[in-house]
């Protein structure tokens, strides 16, 4: 991982209760750099994070809200979080289900227009 | 009738399992006497359990008794062994009309004539609670999300296969986006029950989605169904939450009342 992009997933893996990070290509789901607890799957996040938010996107649009921008999918034992850069790259955050989701939301933001 | 009782007692204690109980319990039933009735009911239950009509009889015993509920639980037995029992499908008929549920009457009433069309006091029965229902005022459909804001534009409650139930969504255009977007809730709901088991995040219980143009809420108020609220940037994601949470607990009650 570069030291540009370590620098940017850090500000959110510091955030407390966030089990990882990591940069992805939106179309095909590639990682770009990632910032992991040990055992979460990084190829699996990425891959159906891509997919995820092909389909958010496609009830967005179709409901005139224009194109994604930020996604929280909230479940019992986790959240994953996502913004959408111009550039067609995800910035992800995977979460305890208790964390401070403004907080994130802030970094991830931050972390997209860095590598944007 | 005295002499039937006496005779059909006589013939029921030399032979225990006849079926004269079946009559005698009918007109022990039609004297008044429900004791005796439902003594005699029990005991050819007792020898003949796998015997329709002798269900049938206690239930009608017990309807004399008032015991409505337990007499339905009788009849439902009934229909286990014998599906077109007719007794069993006009007395069904019957506890349904007299509780108000004119469908399901209808629906018992209808049977026990196919099971027998010549049998006039059924046939009179299904056109006098048919007469009743006719004559009853046509329920106005109610609309699920009435007096929410936007419940015109930005609510809509789809099933799981992706088909709209109730409200509808517009766009900024002004076109009605309601079934596209039903058509992909199905999918985006898909792919998030696939990433939360996959990712070990446990069940999902809500998605939000943030848009150049607006902002979505998604969330599931049954087993069954998905509820998404939509709207503009001018409404932060938090008071969607809420506003969504509403949307739910009247979503949750209307579909409450669609069911059978």
């Amino acid at each position: 991982m570069s030291d540009r992009f370590k620098g940017i997933l850090d500000a959110i893996t510091r955030v407390r209760g966030v089990r990882g990070a990591m940069i992805v290509v939106w179309q095909d789901g590639l990682i770009v750099s990632d910032s992991l607890m040990e055992g979460v799957r990084g190829n699996a996040v990425a891959a159906l994070t891509s997919s995820v938010t092909k389909y958010a996107e496609k009830v967005m649009l179709a409901s005139g809200m224009g194109r994604l921008q930020f996604l929280h999918l909230q479940a019992s034992n986790g959240v994953l979080l996502v913004v959408a850069t111009r550039s067609e790259i995800l910035v992800v955050a995977i979460a305890e289900p208790s964390v401070n989701v403004g907080l994130v939301r802030l970094e991830l933001i931050r972390a997209a227009e860095a590598v944007k | 009738m005295a002499d039937d009782v006496r005779s059909m007692t006589a013939e029921l204690v030399r032979d225990p399992t006849s079926l004269v109980f079946l009559r005698l319990g009918e007109v022990l039933r039609a004297e008044g006497q429900a004791d005796a009735a439902r003594k005699v009911a029990l005991t050819g239950l007792e020898r003949n359990p796998n015997l329709a009509d002798a269900h049938d009889l206690y239930a009608r015993i017990l309807v004399d008794a008032s015991e409505l509920d337990h007499a339905q639980r009788v009849w439902e037995s009934v229909l286990q062994i014998d599906p077109r029992h007719q007794g069993a499908h006009k007395g069904l008929g019957f506890l349904h009309y007299s509780r108000g549920d004119l469908d399901t009457a209808l629906d018992h009433l209808e049977l026990a004539v196919a099971a027998d069309p010549t049998n006039q006091n059924v046939v009179q029965a299904l056109q006098a609670v048919r007469n009743v229902a006719d004559s009853l005022p046509a329920e106005e459909p109610v609309d699920a999300f009435a007096g929410f804001e936007g419940q015109d534009r930005g609510i809509l409650l789809v099933d799981s296969q992706g088909r709209a139930l109730a409200g509808r969504v517009v766009t900024g255009e002004g076109h009605d986006g309601t079934d596209a977007v039903a058509a992909h809730l199905a999918g985006v709901t898909q792919e998030m029950v696939r990433t939360a088991r996959m990712l070990k995040l446990g069940d999902w219980q809500w998605l939000v989605v943030e848009g150049t143009d607006g902002n979505a809420h998604l969330t599931a108020p049954s087993a069954d169904s998905l509820l998404f609220v939509v709207r503009g940037r001018d409404v932060p994601p938090g008071r969607l939450a809420l506003l969504a949470d509403h949307a739910g607990d009247a979503a949750r009650t209307w579909l409450a009342a669609q069911r059978p």
